[in-house]
């Protein structure tokens, strides 16, 4: 096949199937319990220099908890799936955890405006990026979910977009149209976010997938964090809501409100005010580390977090918030 | 007649060109906005899409992002990010609006650093789902106030593609033909694109502006219908919905 144009970013994973299927064949398909804490899952799944992918889209159904714990672990050299990255890409950067990156949106959080200290950790050229778009790790994710080496696609052609990437442009063979192929990209660690699992970690959720049962086919190792853990048997009465299978998952941590300050769909909302003091506080170095020593590094786990910012009272307020439950009548 | 700002005139002008049954790929803010506001006046059977998966809800109110529960209230389908992709690519979505921190004159975009890309002097988001859209939806619009920072002569990046080149250089690329930039919203003009050059062209200057201040409010040569029309301003209909059913709060437009 004839190479047409090649972008000049760097693959930060290799694509390769029969690599990741010899990794795949060696996995534990027995389905045994596998309920551990947040804090032992990160300490024996994410290893420094994995390459890291985290679910949901943006700060919805987002696994906050676990990278607030992967920042507590100082883990390092991280690659990083910038895929709707927003809230936890500025938790990620504030730790600097992480020193390649696949960006397709990153150091914004959306309307709520740009995240300081993503920013500065880009612009300090600390970490290595390459240029995709959202539906371009999409579909590398489901190519490596499929386990072949590339995605033929129709966009980035002409672009800074396609040249700052690691994809091709080649003639389709049969066809005779130009076509980009993406490649494959594998996950070491993937970490999702759920509303309900069993202790053998098959996941259910609501609302909308994003690209996360591609995140979790492409992942070698998975995390899943789940506001519940429910009898199996709520599985096997309902096996067509099960989205992610347990043979794809490694670890389950309960975790409940771990998506807070983001939406949990059904559950509960983004705390704004929350954002916006992150968003504030990122703006000066000092301040931020300060803002980070209390909120990350001196808290225990989720819950002492959470405690530190408004408590019960503040996830009951969220809750009527995302159920548009009416204000006193 | 009723006062209104800048953003209330580009939402209200925005939303008319969306047609009764039409789809379109929106994202947070002005956009939104305008999808908002077509459904509610002339386009009450718009299909709105949100690349995270949201597939035709009915939004209660302001989303606050792309993928937040808003984005599938009582939708068709809450989908994922494929599924909103697929239909974009198979050619089932019309329309997108898309912005950036700078255009050109053949409506592409750079919302991904000014300077080096791999040690910028500004990082912005970057694509996003913005070249996926600007690829494979029919007509990609822009909303957008104008100034000479904006619209700029040559792009820091080229992020999301316009007409490219200009010409034919778009078709030549492998894009899927047939889609490109369409309109263009300012604060002071609507553009279109001169269907040989692809360049740049004012249609319609809005009230209070005539060409020569959009042309010096613009980096670049601007081209001009030799009729241009006078901009409709929004109606009082059109700002008694955007005011009291789609913005009550004025996130969009108090800004």
């Amino acid at each position: 096949m004839e190479i047409l144009d090649q972008g000049q970013g760097a693959l930060f994973s290799n694509p390769d199937p029969d690599e990741a299927r010899a990794y795949f064949r060696k996995k534990n398909r027995k389905m045994v319990n596998k309920v551990t804490t947040l804090k032992k899952a990160i300490k024996k799944y994410v290893q420094d220099g994995d390459y890291l992918g985290s679910g949901g889209f943006g700060a919805n159904r987002t696994p906050i908890a676990a990278c607030h714990e992967i920042v507590r672990q100082h883990k390092k050299h991280l690659a990083f799936a910038g895929h709707t990255a927003t809230h936890d890409m500025q938790i990620l950067s504030a730790g600097e955890v992480y020193d390649r990156l696949d960006a397709a949106y990153v150091v914004g959080l959306e309307a709520r405006g740009l995240s300081s200290c993503s920013r500065r950790y880009l612009e300090s050229g600390k970490v290595k990026v390459t240029e995709w778009t959202n539906y371009a790790l999409a579909l590398r994710m489901k190519a490596a979910a499929m386990a072949v080496p590339y995605m033929p696609v129709r966009i980035m052609m002409g672009t800074d977009t396609f040249k700052y990437s690691g994809a091709i442009v080649t003639e389709c063979p049969f066809t005779g149209k130009k076509t980009v192929l993406l490649p494959a990209l594998y996950i070491d660690v993937g970490i999702i976010h759920v509303h309900e699992a069993d202790v053998y970690g098959n996941c259910r959720f609501k609302g909308i997938s994003v690209a996360d049962l591609d995140l979790a086919g492409a992942s070698k190792k998975l995390i899943i964090t789940t506001e519940r853990i429910v009898d199996h048997d709520v599985i096997r009465n309902d096996p067509s809501s099960t989205r992610i299978p347990y043979y794809m998952v490694d670890a389950v941590c309960e975790v409940p409100f771990g998506g807070f300050p983001g939406t949990m769909p059904y559950e509960y909302f983004s705390d704004e005010d929350h954002l916006k003091e992150w968003l504030v506080a990122d703006k000066d170095p000092k301040v931020f580390a300060e803002f980070i020593q209390r909120n990350i590094y001196d808290c225990e786990d989720h819950f002492d977090y959470i405690n530190r910012n408004g408590g019960l009272k503040r996830l009951q307020e969220l809750r009527s918030k995302e159920l548009l439950l009416p204000e006193e009548g | 007649m009723t006062e209104y700002n800048d953003m209330e005139l580009m939402i209200s002008v925005a939303a008319r060109e969306l047609e009764d049954g039409a789809t379109v790929g929106v994202g947070t803010g002005a956009p939104c906005a305008a999808a908002m506001l077509a459904q509610k006046t002339n386009s009450p059977n718009l299909v709105i899409l949100f690349e995270a998966g949201g597939l035709k809800p009915e939004l209660p109110e302001m989303p606050i992002s792309v993928g937040d529960s808003r984005t599938f209230y009582r939708a068709a389908m809450a989908g994922s990010m494929c599924d909103a992709m697929e239909a974009c690519s198979k050619g089932f979505v019309d329309y997108t609006f898309l912005g950036g921190a700078q255009i050109d004159m053949y409506g592409n975009l750079n919302s991904t650093v000014i300077g080096d890309q791999n040690k910028p002097k500004v990082r912005f988001p970057g694509s996003g789902g913005a070249n996926d859209f600007g690829s494979l939806c029919w007509r990609m619009m822009v909303l957008t106030p104008q100034n000479s920072h904006r619209f700029v002569e040559k792009l820091d990046f080229l992020t999301t593609p316009g007409w490219l080149e200009g010409g034919d250089s778009r078709e030549k690329s492998g894009l899927p033909l047939g889609a490109g930039p369409y309109k263009i919203i300012t604060n002071m003009a609507v553009m279109d694109f001169e269907p040989e050059s692809k360049r740049m062209r004012v249609i319609s200057t809005h009230p209070g502006f005539s060409f020569a201040a959009a042309q010096e409010n613009c980096g670049f040569e601007l081209l001009q219908l030799p009729k241009m029309a006078d901009t409709q301003p929004p109606t009082n209909e059109e700002l008694r919905v955007l005011r009291e059913e789609v913005d009550p709060y004025r996130y969009v437009i108090g800004r």
